[in-house]
């Protein structure tokens, strides 16, 4: 299976690609987390196959959880409720959609290619402190 | 404005109905936290509903009287003394002195010190046997010596209350309720003087009279005499004296201003601190609010314009330009059981007003409205024996009546109810200042689609009540008007409501989700429909929850069947059935904890949770506590809990029965039963209770000849008492009714809602699930047994079967590209000897960390 890299993914210069897992890995309209380099990423396979992916950190609870949560729509937007306190978020752009009457807090997401079955997410190039590698 | 870093104090004297408007108009307008305030109550207890007092007698205790939660209180701005006065004020300065001998200072100052009963100053007017009734404490008074007096003497008690207007008719249903043969005696010509007329006053007496109270009106009480110390009889200025065993004053009012006199600030000619119309006395810092404020030249005996005063005070406060708009004196009661409402210009003091009154003495009806002498604006009225007009006719005063005035005087149904057309700026509420057009918007604007979320959003309704059949009408109207039914959809993916899709999935044999919202939903769900599916796919027994798509639509909890904690890292809660545990189990477990670092708790639910344990250690640790015998406590599922149980027959002496076999064969048998809330039960031995049976939403408690069964109770956030639905039942017939009673609601009730409300929700309530349930009304008797057979026939426990399958073990990995890697982000630091999650602060400070809780180390 391959999946086109998006005009947009492709113009943003500067992600570095890491390889997580096959697509097998990932059970359908359910998250997992993945470790890349230091960062954690929670990595969500719609029912239609596509791969998104999200910061891991649960921007309200601190906790690092987001890839426990389930996995829905509201209207055609594919969605991720947080296991926390239940806030719900646009998996496509980390959007808030639901902030539980808290302020609305976004995530970060992140681009995802599928290529034969591989899954790879791009992260933004590590900035010059503290960056991983 | 400069944000104050510190607060500013405020004190707020007199624990009152009106004090408490004030501190909590102030906490909810004050987000930035300017003000730090403590309010000083002389009665022992928080601010409670004076207007209620009378229900004190009818059954209902002290703690019903509490204004709002405890909510207000727990706020680290507001500090409450109770029992504690203020004894002076010093002006210059800034500081009140208390009676418990400290000094507080005070950048402002509200005096909300309300009102004394008043006394006449009658002969006897000390001597035991004579109250006031004004507080908890004089209600209670009154309460415990009459029913003293009962057994002391051998005949019907009889009492008196001074004064017949709102109050000492208050009062004579309190003496009536407590069975004592009452007696009105009021001075003025007439019953409630203040707010009925002639007319109004007769219509009253006739109706009170004919409930058993003696009404003696122009007439003066001259004196009471007493025997022992105690009030033995009355004499009046003419006319024959009067046996009495009790006597009641409800002469009226005085205000508490001896604080303000004492201080210098001005006073009121028949007392009552004086205050502008911003509520504000001569002194700058000082504010006076409610009953003991001179306002406009009087003072105001009601609760509406107090809090009226209490929202401007809390405005000016915060900088606000509110101002008191003048009172509206108008009021509704039910004295005995009797309708009285009087408001707008009820006497027609205003000149060239017409009256149109309908009196109907055989019916014991007197109404009365007041209009303008074109007959067009209705000005005020006096409504006695049936006051159902009044929600409808007072927020019109001011206003042109539309049609025939006394179309409005009509009997209940007869005349239309003008609430649709009601002005968008009519009061509604006037207890708390709701507008009609306030209700509307909170229907239109806010989304509120009920009545209690419109009570909750705009406070209408909430204090005295008197508004709600209009406030309800408001809404239904507006919620039809925008084509809004009430929708019981499960959320957007599914129109149905859960009992709807229960029984469509179980009458199609339907298995899976995608089948399911294939033919009825509509996209992928959602965190509300998937686990009400998960839910009711594993309650029709169709396998293991995370078998294949199944695991999909599981809530967080059930997918890792553990619960999430704070940090991220999960509790882990074995099942010890009816709480009974071997020592062998109990090192078991504790060996379990010791060796993951887990912190141990014993539970509420008589049993003992994990806590600490790392998604992929979840797997190792259950491994341990299989091996050693246990299951799943399910405490993650929407299921089955615990059956709380106390130690009954076996070793308790007051036993009849065995009540911990009973609860863990109950436990054994209901164990993994997915339902639309949590479920628990509770055996208790003896009437004795010890188990809490009747706080579950099944309570059993033993008897001679068998046991009693309860349902719907629940503790929690709104507490429930369980309720009797059938009695001395032996064993197998209570195991068949709590059988279908629990299917029966596994089928039927609402996604998260307790056993309870169900029960109050159901159309015929009670009785008719206990028809259902004993008496097979229904005819799904068999059905329902079949079902809960299939139940613990089918029952496996989860986590064992979890651990045998490999595809299921895939999913406790940490990350799916390092499985075993833990999440090097959780934190613990050591208190009372067990770990617990590091603070932030902590974690900045990363010395006293210790790490995540360890792996196993044993083995
Ligand atoms: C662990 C425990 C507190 C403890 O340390 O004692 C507890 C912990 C939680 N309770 Fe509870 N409740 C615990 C006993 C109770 C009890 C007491 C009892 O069962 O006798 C009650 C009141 C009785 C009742 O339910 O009627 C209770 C009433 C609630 C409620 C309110 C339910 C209601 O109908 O209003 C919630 C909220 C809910 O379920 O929506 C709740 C929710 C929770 C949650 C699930 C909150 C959450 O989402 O995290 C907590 C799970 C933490 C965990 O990891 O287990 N817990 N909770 C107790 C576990 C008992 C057990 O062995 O399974
Ligand atoms: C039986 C009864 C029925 C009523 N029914 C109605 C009704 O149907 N409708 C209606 O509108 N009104 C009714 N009222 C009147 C209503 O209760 C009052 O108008 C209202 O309670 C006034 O509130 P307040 O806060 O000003 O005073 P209060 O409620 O009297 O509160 C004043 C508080 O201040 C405390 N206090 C006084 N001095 C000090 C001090 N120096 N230090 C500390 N604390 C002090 C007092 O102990 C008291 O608790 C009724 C009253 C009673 C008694
Ligand atoms: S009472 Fe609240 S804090 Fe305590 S366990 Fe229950 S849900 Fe958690
Ligand atoms: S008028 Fe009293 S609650 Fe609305």
């Amino acid at each position: 299976m391959s999946v086109e890299v998006s005009a947009e993914v492709a113009a943003a210069a500067a992600l570095t690609w890491h390889e997580v897992c096959v697509l097998a890995d990932l059970s359908p309209e359910r998250g997992a987390a993945a470790l890349l380099d230091g960062v954690q990423v929670a990595l969500f396979r719609t029912h239609d196959d596509q791969v998104y992916a999200v910061q891991q950190l649960d921007p309200y609870s601190a906790a690092n959880v987001m890839s426990r949560g389930i996995v829905g729509s509201r209207g055609d937007v594919p969605t991720v409720a947080s296991p926390m306190y239940k806030q719900v978020f646009d998996l496509r752009t980390g959007e808030c959609l639901d902030a539980v009457g808290k302020e609305p807090k976004p995530l970060q997401s992140y681009a995802v290619t599928v290529v034969d079955g591989v899954v790879s997410v791009g992260l933004p190039a590590p900035g010059p402190p503290g960056g991983a590698t | 404005m400069v944000q104050p870093t510190v607060p500013r104090q405020l004190v707020v004297v007199g624990g009152g109905m009106v004090a408490r408007r004030l501190v909590d108009a102030l906490r909810s307008r004050d987000v930035a936290g300017q003000w730090a305030v403590t309010l000083l109550c002389e009665e022992p207890r928080a601010p409670y509903d004076r207007v209620a007092l009378t229900s004190y007698f009818t059954g209902r205790d002290p703690d019903d009287l509490a204004l709002g939660g405890q909510e207000l209180w727990d706020d680290p701005l507001v500090t409450l003394r109770r029992g504690v006065a203020a004894t002076s004020v010093d002006r210059d300065g800034h500081t009140v002195s208390t009676s418990d001998g400290r000094v507080l200072p005070y950048d402002s100052l509200v005096l909300a010190t309300g009102s004394y009963a008043a006394v006449p100053p009658v002969p006897g007017k000390d001597l035991r046997g004579a109250f006031v009734y004004r507080t908890i404490d004089d209600v209670a008074g009154l309460r415990s010596y009459v029913e003293n007096l009962r057994t002391e003497v051998d005949r019907p008690l009889r009492g008196a209350v001074v004064g017949g207007g709102l109050l000492g008719l208050e009062a004579a249903g309190a003496l009536t309720a407590l069975d004592v043969h009452t007696t009105v005696v009021e001075f003025a010509p007439r019953l409630m003087p203040l707010q009925v007329d002639e007319g109004g006053g007769e219509a009253l007496r006739r109706l009170i009279e004919a409930l058993g109270v003696t009404v003696r009106t122009g007439t003066a009480t001259a004196k009471i005499v007493g025997r022992l110390g105690r009030v033995s009889r009355m004499e009046f200025a003419e006319g024959a004296p009067l046996d009495v065993d009790v006597v009641v004053f409800a002469v009226g009012v005085r205000p508490r201003d001896e604080l303000a006199r004492e201080s210098g600030l001005e006073v009121g000619e028949r007392g009552g601190v004086v205050v502008d119309d911003t509520c504000a006395t001569s002194d700058p810092a000082v504010w006076a609010v409610g009953e003991v404020a001179c306002i406009g030249g009087r003072t105001l005996g009601l609760v509406a314009p107090g809090y009226t005063m209490a929202e401007i005070v809390a405005d000016r406060l915060l900088g606000g330009e509110g101002t008191f708009p003048g009172a509206d004196l108008s009021t509704k009661l039910k004295l005995l059981g009797v309708d009285v409402a009087s408001f707008g210009d009820a006497f027609a003091a205003e000149p060239g007003g017409l009256e149109v009154v309908i009196s109907d003495p055989v019916a014991g009806v007197y109404k009365k409205l007041v209009m303008s002498d074109d007959a067009r604006t209705l000005r005020g009225g006096i409504l006695v024996g049936d006051a159902s007009a009044y929600a409808a006719l007072r927020p019109m005063v001011g206003r042109a009546l539309g049609g025939d005035p006394a179309a409005y005087l009509l009997p209940e149904g007869a005349a239309p109810a003008p609430a649709g057309d009601l002005p968008d700026d009519a009061a509604v509420c006037s207890c708390n200042n709701v507008t009609a057009g306030a209700i509307r918007c909170s229907v239109t604007d806010a989304g509120c689609t009920d009545l209690a979320g419109v009570k909750a959003c705009t406070r209408a309704g909430t204090s005295c009540g008197s508004c709600l059949p209009l406030v309800k009408r408001l809404v239904t109207t507006e919620l039809e008007k925008s084509g809004i039914e009430v929708s019981s959809a499960l959320c957007e993916h599914f129109e149905l409501s859960r009992a709807q899709l229960f029984d469509v999935v179980r009458v199609q044999g339907l298995t899976t989700f995608s089948e399911i919202i294939a033919k009825h939903g509509t996209g992928r769900g959602c965190d509300i429909c998937k686990p009400v599916i998960g839910s009711i796919l594993a309650s029709l027994g169709t396998g293991h929850i995370l078998e294949g798509e199944r695991a999909s639509l599981q809530d967080t909890n059930d997918h890792v069947m553990a619960n999430l904690q704070k940090d991220g890292s999960y509790s882990v809660v074995p099942r010890i059935p009816g709480g009974e545990v071997t020592p062998e189990g109990l090192i078991a477990i504790g060996e379990v904890a010791k060796d993951f670092g887990l912190y141990t708790k014993i539970t509420g639910g008589q049993r003992i949770d994990l806590f600490g344990a790392r998604i992929e250690q979840l797997p190792k640790i259950w491994k341990r506590l299989v091996d050693a015998g246990f299951e799943s406590g399910h405490a993650y599922g929407k299921s089955l809990r615990t059956v709380k149980s106390c130690v009954g027959s076996t070793w308790c002496r007051y036993g009849v029965q065995d009540s911990v076999g009973l609860a863990i064969a109950l436990e054994l048998r209901y164990r993994g039963l997915r339902s639309p809330h949590k479920l628990k039960l509770g055996v208790s031995g003896c009437a004795r209770e010890c188990a809490e049976a009747r706080g579950k939403d099944v309570g059993v408690i033993a008897t001679d000849q068998g046991w009693n069964l309860y349902v719907g109770g629940n503790g929690g956030f709104t507490p429930r008492h369980a309720q009797l639905l059938a009695e001395d039942l032996d064993t197998e017939t209570l195991v068949r009714t709590i059988d279908r009673f629990l299917m029966y609601y596994v089928r039927t009730a609402d996604r998260l809602q307790r056993t309870a409300a169900w029960v109050e929700d159901h159309e015929g309530g009670l009785d008719a699930i206990r028809a259902v349930v004993l008496d097979d009304s229904l005819g799904i008797g068999a059905d329902l047994d079949l079902a809960m057979a299939g139940h613990v026939d089918g029952y496996e426990d989860e986590w064992a079967a979890a651990l045998d399958d490999p595809e299921t073990l895939r999913r406790f990995g940490s990350f799916v590209n390092a499985p075993d890697q833990p999440d090097d982000t959780l934190a613990y630091v050591s208190e009372r000897g067990q770990p617990r999650p590091a603070t932030e602060s902590e974690r900045a400070d990363s010395g006293v960390l210790i790490a995540g809780t360890t792996l196993e180390v044993r083995r």
